[in-house]
């Protein structure tokens, strides 16, 4: 019996779109984010803070749950008369920024507050605008927190499992990630295609936290 | 003196009036500055002299008024952002970009003052402060004193009409600080812009200071020259152990045999060492320390002692138990813009009662050490 490869190399593509995808998005909503929460000592501030955190802790499929409904065509993209994301790769998408949310504004959340005020007060003496010291010192200076959001969060989704099962399905090319091609191999007991992509993410995941050990060693010791 | 409002003269480039709650003290200080020199905020800690820099330079803000020579940065509703004012601010800790290369650091604030970096002033600036040597390493190799004189010339860079410095030798150790007063001291002289600089170290303030602004408790006690306020027995510097008033003199001669340069101070020489020929013409500071001085009904001739000049006594005040503070003043024609200058002697009651000392007395003041407390100005 041969390996059918081209299953295998269909949900490798999806999966590292959708991580791929998911990463950037979350560095673009989530710079912003971490920002404000690193310098907000207001209330809101708190319990948006509470609100990214809740991935970590809520069971995925209780996520899945929720984000389907809010997702299917009687939740918000319904109302705004778009067409359901529910089962597909947007839905994924959307699905996965906020699973994976805490994974990557917290470290750069983290680098924020680590780099303190004096900083972005030197370059306001500079003459740097608040735009031009953000992205000319906060940004520079927070970059060990960029690398490893990145990496956390791009791990992250390409290692879920649940939230994707709830609202992605299993459709070949559309929704069926890596995570969910084990979980199929097995059912069937395909065992050897099982083999293979466990122990491709077993050696990937390895690979991650032995980068994100690399990163803290090269970069944090840098001190602003 | 005493008196802050009369410092106010017309030509003033920095005003400055501002008051509110910072924490759990109120500010309420009005000062002014000239155009050039070094004007010394001076406090013991937490007196509020940072709470007020800070407001100057519009990181925090303070009700009241600031205006830089002419140009005014905040007046009632009015507030500009400290990135659109031009001033430079040296901050206590050494607080370079760790992402930046020295040289990047330097060209930081210079790319985006208007005209861009100008690269004649860059290498003046790094001629001044000695910065060839680093600019191509990285900020993390530099020891405390260098990132303070590369944040000096980056600040200087940006092309200030205030430069501002916050205690920034406060973290350095006594070496590092001694080098480092020399550049300031050569900065001092060749910027053409106001200084203010915080302190609560009286001998750095010896040493730069042209003017100062002593602040109490968030208010301003006390502005002026800053000889006449070392001298100023209300103000109570009289009474530290190593109180020293700080007369400018002129360089006349230089006896190379002796290693001794003669000074001019009003009119009567002093002769003292560390400086040289080539300082004929220059002007130096003479630290004169009340405790080197002593007093002589007649003047004697055969004594160790180098130095005596003609004074007058123009006060007698108590100086601790056994000791009193006597302020004298150089007996010499007074000038147009200005009385001869004042300093003090510190003596013992019994040796005042023998010589039945009182203010209007003409006599010698033998001293015997006299420092020269700054680097030459022409």
């Amino acid at each position: 019996m041969t390996i059918d490869t081209s299953d295998i190399l269909a949900a490798l593509v999806l999966t590292l779109e959708l991580a791929g995808v998911t990463t950037l998005v979350l560095l673009v909503i989530g710079t912003p984010l971490a920002w404000w929460l690193a310098r907000s000592r207001s209330l809101g501030a708190d319990v948006v803070g509470t609100l990214v955190a809740l991935p970590l802790v809520l069971p995925p499929t209780v996520l899945g749950f929720y984000l389907l409904i809010a997702l299917g065509p009687d939740g918000l993209g319904g109302l705004a008369g778009v067409r359901s994301l529910a089962f597909s790769f947007s839905g994924l998408v959307a699905g996965s920024v906020v699973y994976s949310l805490p994974f990557v504004v917290q470290p750069i959340r983290n680098a924020f507050e680590a780099m303190g005020e004096r900083p972005m007060e030197v370059a306001a003496t500079l003459r740097a605008s608040p735009l031009d010291r953000f992205f000319t010192v906060a940004i520079p200076l927070a970059r060990s927190g960029f690398l490893t959001g990145a990496v956390l969060g791009f791990a992250h989704t390409v290692g879920e499992f649940g939230v994707v099962l709830m609202i992605g399905g299993n459709i070949p090319g559309e929704t069926r990630v890596l995570s969910i091609a084990i979980f199929d191999y097995v059912e069937q007991l395909r065992y050897r295609e099982a083999h293979l992509v466990a122990g491709g993410m077993l050696v990937f995941s390895f690979l991650v936290i032995l980068a994100m050990a690399r990163i803290g060693r090269n970069i944090g010791t840098v001190r602003p | 003196m005493t008196d802050a409002r009369q410092d106010e003269e017309t030509g003033s480039a920095l005003a400055v009036a501002l008051s509110g709650k910072r924490g759990d003290f109120a500010v309420d200080a009005a000062f002014s500055a000239p155009a050039r020199g070094v004007t010394a905020l001076f406090g013991p800690s937490g007196s509020g002299k940072t709470s007020i820099l800070r407001a100057i330079a519009g990181l925090t803000r303070l009700e009241g008024s600031v205006s830089v020579g002419g140009e005014i940065w905040q007046d009632g509703p009015r507030f500009v952002p400290p990135h659109r004012r031009a001033l430079g601010y040296v901050f206590q800790e050494a607080s370079l970009f760790a992402h930046l290369s020295v040289d990047g650091n330097l060209v930081y604030g210079a790319r985006r003052s208007p005209g861009g970096v100008d690269g004649e002033l860059r290498r003046q600036v790094i001629e001044l402060l000695a910065l060839q040597p680093f600019l191509s390493r990285s900020v993390a190799d530099l020891s405390g004193g260098e990132r303070q004189r590369v944040a000096v010339g980056r600040s200087i860079l940006s092309r200030p009409r205030l430069l501002m410095m916050d205690e920034p030798l406060a973290a350095l150790d006594i070496r590092a600080k001694d080098e480092i007063l020399a550049f300031f001291e050569t900065l001092s002289g060749a910027l053409d812009l106001p200084i203010l600089y915080v302190s609560h170290d009286i001998s750095e303030i010896e040493r730069l200071a042209d003017r100062i602004v002593l602040i109490e408790a968030g208010r301003v006690r006390a502005s002026g020259p800053l000889n006449e306020a070392l001298t100023d027995i209300g103000l109570g510097f009289v009474r530290h152990p190593h109180a020293a008033a700080v007369l400018p003199a002129t360089v006349v001669g230089f006896d190379g045999e002796d290693g001794l340069a003669e000074l001019d101070l009003w009119g009567q020489p002093v002769f003292v060492d560390g400086s040289g020929p080539d300082e004929i013409g220059l002007t130096r500071r003479l630290r004169i320390e009340a405790s080197d001085v002593s007093l002589a009904r007649e003047p004697i001739t055969r004594s160790t002692i180098l130095n005596t000049l003609r004074v007058e006594i123009l006060a007698i005040e108590p100086a601790g138990r056994a000791n009193l503070a006597v302020l004298l003043r150089l007996v010499a024609e007074s000038r147009l813009d200005a009385p001869p200058p004042t300093f003090m002697a510190k003596v013992t009651r019994r040796s005042a009662a023998r010589l039945a000392l009182a203010p209007g007395d003409t006599l010698f003041a033998q001293i015997k050490s006299v420092s020269l407390a700054t680097a030459p100005t022409r």
